[in-house]
């Protein structure tokens, strides 16, 4: 039987040292055993290390930041469909996801270009500023948490929740700190990049955990690969992991997305007590930059997300092998200045 | 007491605790230990064993034997039965 041949389109093509999952999604979608693939790589930066590797990439585009608004970004996607005629899109920066979900209905109307992603209400509710709300719904241990708009609050949540404390970022970025001088430092630093508000967030004590998985939207888990992090970079990336056999953490990931009816991709990210309790700390609407290990541990959940978008039946994995580790590499891709003019003038490579 | 039965345990020393991710390395007398431990032996027959295969006194043996169960019981790799 010929296999369909998708084109896709892939944002997050940011291979840096906190990278963007972007190219772990491309090779999940390469190894797709019930498809072929065209990719279409969709860039911010023309720095991004992906739009240069052309193994992984057919083409790429530039496309405006999320400040821009949603009309640009529908404008920019409708010129990229009119010449690559994309079959499903994979958005992969919390930042634009917002853009994304608001636009997903016009872009599967109009562009035929298909997604699977969180609700709105899904998206906003286990946002970090809102998570300890939906512990307290969803009956999941949040790590009790504040958000606050300018370091004079920091000595009031400081005594909530004593030292240390977490100062977390609204999208990304989180650091423990030890004093009020040390939150405010973190306060300055994190809100200068990402904005307003920080949060707050009493500091549990343990090792880190999480989970990549996939929901279908009518509270079924399609799939879930647990991780714990064997090596962490200095921001708190995963540059080497494993998979677990934790039943008690697919548990609480089955019941979470029983409980929320989550549809498409997510990462959970908890810390295990020496206790043995399972406090979530965030829950990423999007797969990590990590999620090749599903591939290699026997589930391909890039592939399952596009045919179950493409409206086939998706079985549910029903396993996956415990002990597949991945560690990450860094390396220095070579790249013609005619390359970097190309994509840098026309938006385009 | 043994070793968990979820514990991958290699031929080569190393050692896997698959619900925690963490791994580690034993010697060859740590792995000797190990077997014995997974064979349900008594800490008699286990010194009786190791006295045996290496040249150790009672004392050392029963320190260094306890200093060995009391690490793997506190990485959580040990059950009672």
């Amino acid at each position: 039987m010929n296999k369909p041949k998708y084109t896709i389109a892939v944002t997050g093509l940011n291979a840096i040292d906190s990278p963007g999952p972007g190219l772990a999604i491309i090779r999940g979608l390469k190894d797709a055993k019930s498809f072929d693939v065209r990719i279409i790589g969709l860039a911010y930066e023309a720095l991004e290390p992906g739009i240069y590797l052309h193994d992984y990439i057919d083409k790429t585009y530039q496309i405006p930041f999320p400040t821009a608004g949603q009309e640009v970004l529908f404008e920019r996607l409708s010129y990229i469909n009119s010449e690559e005629n994309i079959d499903f899109l994979y958005p992969n920066f919390d930042a634009e996801l917002y853009g994304f979900i608001k636009l997903q209905k016009h872009m599967e109307e109009i562009l035929g270009i298909k997604m699977v992603l969180p609700t709105i209400e899904q998206f906003e509710e286990r946002h970090k500023v809102n998570l300890y709300d939906y512990g307290i719904k969803h009956d999941i241990k949040v790590p009790k948490a504040r958000a606050i708009y300018s370091t004079a609050e920091i000595p009031a949540a400081a005594q909530l929740y004593g030292y240390p404390l977490v100062v977390k970022g609204k999208f990304y970025d989180a650091k423990v700190a030890y004093n009020n001088e040390q939150a405010a430092q973190h306060f300055n630093k994190i809100s200068a990049q990402w904005g307003l508000p920080i949060l707050i967030q009493e500091f549990v004590r343990g090792s880190e955990v999480n989970v990549c998985g996939i929901g279908d939207g009518k509270g079924n888990l399609l799939g879930a690969v647990p991780m714990r992090k064997l090596y962490i970079t200095d921001k708190g990336k995963a540059w080497a992991g494993i998979s677990l056999d934790n039943e008690r953490l697919l548990e609480l990931t089955r019941n979470m997305v029983e409980s929320t009816k989550w549809q498409g991709p997510f990462e959970l990210e908890y810390v295990k007590t020496v206790d043995d309790e399972y406090y979530l700390l965030e829950i990423n609407p999007r797969f990590p930059a990590w999620c090749y290990l599903t591939v290699g541990a026997g589930q391909n959940q890039m592939e399952a997300l596009v045919n179950l978008a493409m409206g086939k039946e998706v079985e549910p994995f029903k396993s996956y092998k415990v002990g597949t580790m991945f560690i990450r590499y860094s390396n220095d891709l070579i790249v013609d200045i005619n390359e970097f003019e190309k994509i840098s003038t026309i938006g385009e490579l | 007491m043994r070793i968990k039965k979820n514990i991958a345990v290699s031929d080569t020393g190393f050692i896997f605790n698959p619900s925690s991710g963490d791994s580690y390395s034993v010697n060859p007398i740590g792995m000797d230990i190990v077997r014995h431990l997974n064979q349900n032996k008594e800490i008699v027959e286990i010194k009786h064993a190791i006295m045996s295969d290496y040249v150790c006194d009672d004392a050392t043996f029963e320190k260094d034997y306890y200093d060995f169960t009391m690490m793997l019981r506190n990485y959580k790799l040990l059950e009672d039965e």
